[in-house]
């Protein structure tokens, strides 16, 4: 079992303004096969939190520390923390121009296991996870996202996260654009990989509405660079019925 | 790093990005891109690139400037074979200002050619014919417009010209190819290649320029009805070799034609790359690869001439810099004229700077004399590579060293891909991984 153990985070990011702190003390542990709901308005700073899980230059980890099974995952590069099986599924998937996904895939795969893939077996699973995912076939010859559409670019995060079988995975809005087939199929994706890989979750969202599909045992509502509160499932429930406002009032109090 | 856009003065009509319309034709935003000058997620470095410095002349800005052309309009561009309509360039001048000219003073001047300046080598399957065209012998400049100083004075100074002639039906599997050694960087020579392709034909032409000389160079390609034609002019010369050109085509009727100029090596290098059409419904392709090191100039100007209706054009050149002085230039020019209804074009150019102190100008210029067309745009980008792609490839475990060589292989392959020949596009992917291998990539 493997835990990724989240210490009073502090994070700012530079502004035209000077700096700026987005989260102020986040504390959170993740054990493998455990799923967390990352709940809250907008700009509470749950993409912080993933994207200074994923280590992007953009955010300055000023104190606190994250650490995977006791290892400093701050002191890791951008493709250590990948190799050391932390997975983050972006909100916003970059184009890569002129890479196709084939190759794109075999390399992070080689990357992470640190050997290439067996080439018959991995064509074969490359094709039956685009199967699953309903990507068409013929994505495997395009380059790294380029021109797919929203819902297209987070599928094939949902392939990587398949196909790289990380120990834990970062959610951040997977959700958000898609439709609800399109939804029903990711989730079945990310239940997979769960399943499968024994993977702990951090499930960012906006709307309960990806709960109907992926049970999450936790939920930590969000405000304000903090966790506001924490709980079971039910917590979910309350907050479809009534939103963030108890937390935001609570906040400009 | 600069991006310096086309000069106010200039009579070009480069939409803004915020018109809707250009002369009244719906574009759409897909097809123009000014002042981001890029397609969604193809933009190189949207914070490097100075984009915003573009400046807009004619249609979308307040100040409306009539659709007929101007002053600096290519279609008022004059050309000719009268070496006395061209004076020796000082610089300025609006097609020269980019150039260092004190560096083709060997091969603007209006001079024969040296003995044993280049060797020139011609192998073709047995269905061409190669042979030679004495001045004013047909089809000899029934298509090259002589444009500037470096091609008149090629012009008058070529003595026979190479003759290569596709004979109609014949479809030619192997490449033409003409390979042309230069002997000696002092030495200079003026040549005049002419292809001829018949009704139907479909052929592929190579013509490869390595070793070193003083080279001017005009090549006329004669695109027959319904022909597949593509000419691939790779300029592989070392270091102290200069060469200036001008590549014409006319295109016939539903042919289709490709150029793709690579140009890697050579101190000095400025082509000049055209096209017109004969008639409709034919589709032709400008492709361009360059790769600058310190003290490489490596110019390249386009002019896609919409003179008849209903064709479709694409131009797409790509470049990568690195080295303190390493320079290069691109001009596009698109002229949709009145009677080119139906006209579809698109032209674009990126370009990667791997190392501080280079320097790329991008130029792309699109006038528009009619609203009945089915579309028009251009694009342009230059910056640094994007720090987003690395992230991106970095998240999935891939160390930075090979994510950076996965984006740059991929940006510059492209381009290498649409030559369709094996044995060059290999020779050639060889080249850049040397390239490559300077800047430590």
């Amino acid at each position: 079992m493997s835990t990724l153990e989240i210490k009073d985070l502090h994070v700012s990011i530079e502004t035209e303004q000077g700096s700026k702190e987005i989260l102020k003390g986040v504390s959170l542990t993740i054990n493998s096969g455990e799923i967390h709901a990352i709940m809250g308005p907008n700009g509470s700073g749950k993409s912080t939190l993933a994207s200074t899980i994923a280590g992007h230059p953009r955010y300055e980890v000023t104190s606190g520390s994250i650490t995977l099974d006791g290892e400093d995952v701050l002191a890791m590069s951008v493709d250590e923390r990948a190799r050391a099986g932390v997975f983050l599924a972006m909100q916003y998937p970059v184009e890569v121009p002129g890479v196709t996904m084939t190759n794109f895939l075999r390399t992070a795969k080689t990357a992470i296991d640190g050997e290439a893939p067996k080439l018959r077996t991995w064509s074969k699973e490359v094709r039956e996870a685009m199967e699953q995912l309903k990507i068409d076939a013929d994505f495997a010859n395009r380059n790294v996202n380029e021109g797919f559409s929203g819902g297209e670019k987070k599928r094939v995060e949902i392939l990587q996260l398949e196909l790289f079988k990380p120990r834990f995975a970062v959610l951040d809005e997977t959700d958000s654009g898609l439709d609800i087939d399109a939804l029903r199929v990711v989730s079945e994706g990310v239940n997979r990989a769960q399943e499968t890989n024994e993977m702990g979750t951090m499930l960012i969202t906006h709307y309960t509405r990806i709960l109907n599909y992926i049970k999450p045992h936790t939920v930590h509502v969000f405000v304000d660079g903090q966790v506001a509160e924490q709980g079971g499932p039910e917590l979910a429930d309350e907050l479809e019925a009534n939103g963030y406002d108890r937390f935001l009032a609570a906040v400009s109090a | 790093m600069t991006n310096t856009p086309a000069s106010p003065g200039t009579a070009t009509d480069d939409q803004d990005a915020t018109a809707e319309e250009v002369a009244g034709v719906e574009v759409g935003e897909r097809r123009i891109s000014i002042p981001g000058m890029t397609e969604e997620g193809e933009n190189l470095a949207a914070e490097t690139n100075s984009a915003s410095d573009h400046s807009h002349g004619g249609v979308g800005e307040s100040e409306k400037k009539p659709l007929t052309s101007g002053v600096g309009s290519r279609a008022n561009r004059h050309t000719g074979f009268d070496l006395a309509d061209f004076p020796e360039p000082k610089g300025r001048e609006e097609e020269w200002r980019f150039t260092p000219i004190k560096k083709l003073a060997g091969v603007l001047s209006d001079a024969a050619s040296d003995a044993d300046a280049v060797e020139q080598q011609v192998s073709a399957p047995d269905a061409v014919t190669v042979s030679s065209l004495a001045e004013g012998a047909a089809p000899r400049h029934s298509v090259l417009q002589p444009a500037d100083r470096a091609a008149v004075v090629a012009v008058k100074n070529a003595g026979e010209a190479l003759h290569v002639s596709v004979p109609a039906d014949a479809e030619i599997d192997e490449p033409v190819r003409v390979q042309i050694t230069g002997q000696d960087a002092a030495r200079r020579e003026n040549s005049h290649i002419v292809l001829e392709t018949g009704v139907n034909s479909k052929a592929v032409f190579v013509l490869e320029h390595r070793g070193t000389a003083q080279f001017n160079g005009n090549v006329e390609t004669i695109v027959g009805e319904g022909a597949d034609v593509r000419v691939i002019s790779l300029q592989r010369w070392e270091d102290d070799a200069v060469h200036v050109g001008q590549h014409d085509a006319e295109v016939g009727k539903d042919a289709s034609y490709k150029h793709v100029a690579v140009s890697l090596g050579g101190a000095v290098i400025r082509l000049n790359t055209n096209f017109r059409y004969a008639a409709e419904g034919a589709e032709a392709e400008m492709y361009g690869l360059y790769f600058a090191d310190s003290g490489q100039h490596i110019e390249h100007r386009t002019f896609v001439d919409h003179n008849s209706p209903r064709n479709t054009s694409n131009v797409l050149y790509k470049g990568a810099l690195q080295g303190e002085s390493a320079r290069t230039v691109w001009v596009g020019d698109v002229l949709i004229r009145a009677e080119a209804e139906g006209t579809d074009s698109y032209e674009k150019n990126q370009n990667l700077i791997l190392t501080d102190g280079a320097r790329a100008d991008s130029v792309p210029n699109l006038e528009i004399e009619t609203g009945v067309i089915e579309g028009a745009g251009h694009a342009s980008s230059t910056g640094r590579f994007d720090e987003n792609h690395l992230f991106y490839l970095m998240a999935r475990g891939i160390p930075e060293r090979e994510a950076r060589q996965l984006v740059v292989r991929g940006f510059l392959h492209e381009i290498i891909q649409t030559i369709g020949v094996d044995s060059i596009e290999e020779s050639l992917a060889e080249d850049l991984e040397n390239e490559l291998e300077i800047a430590g990539f």
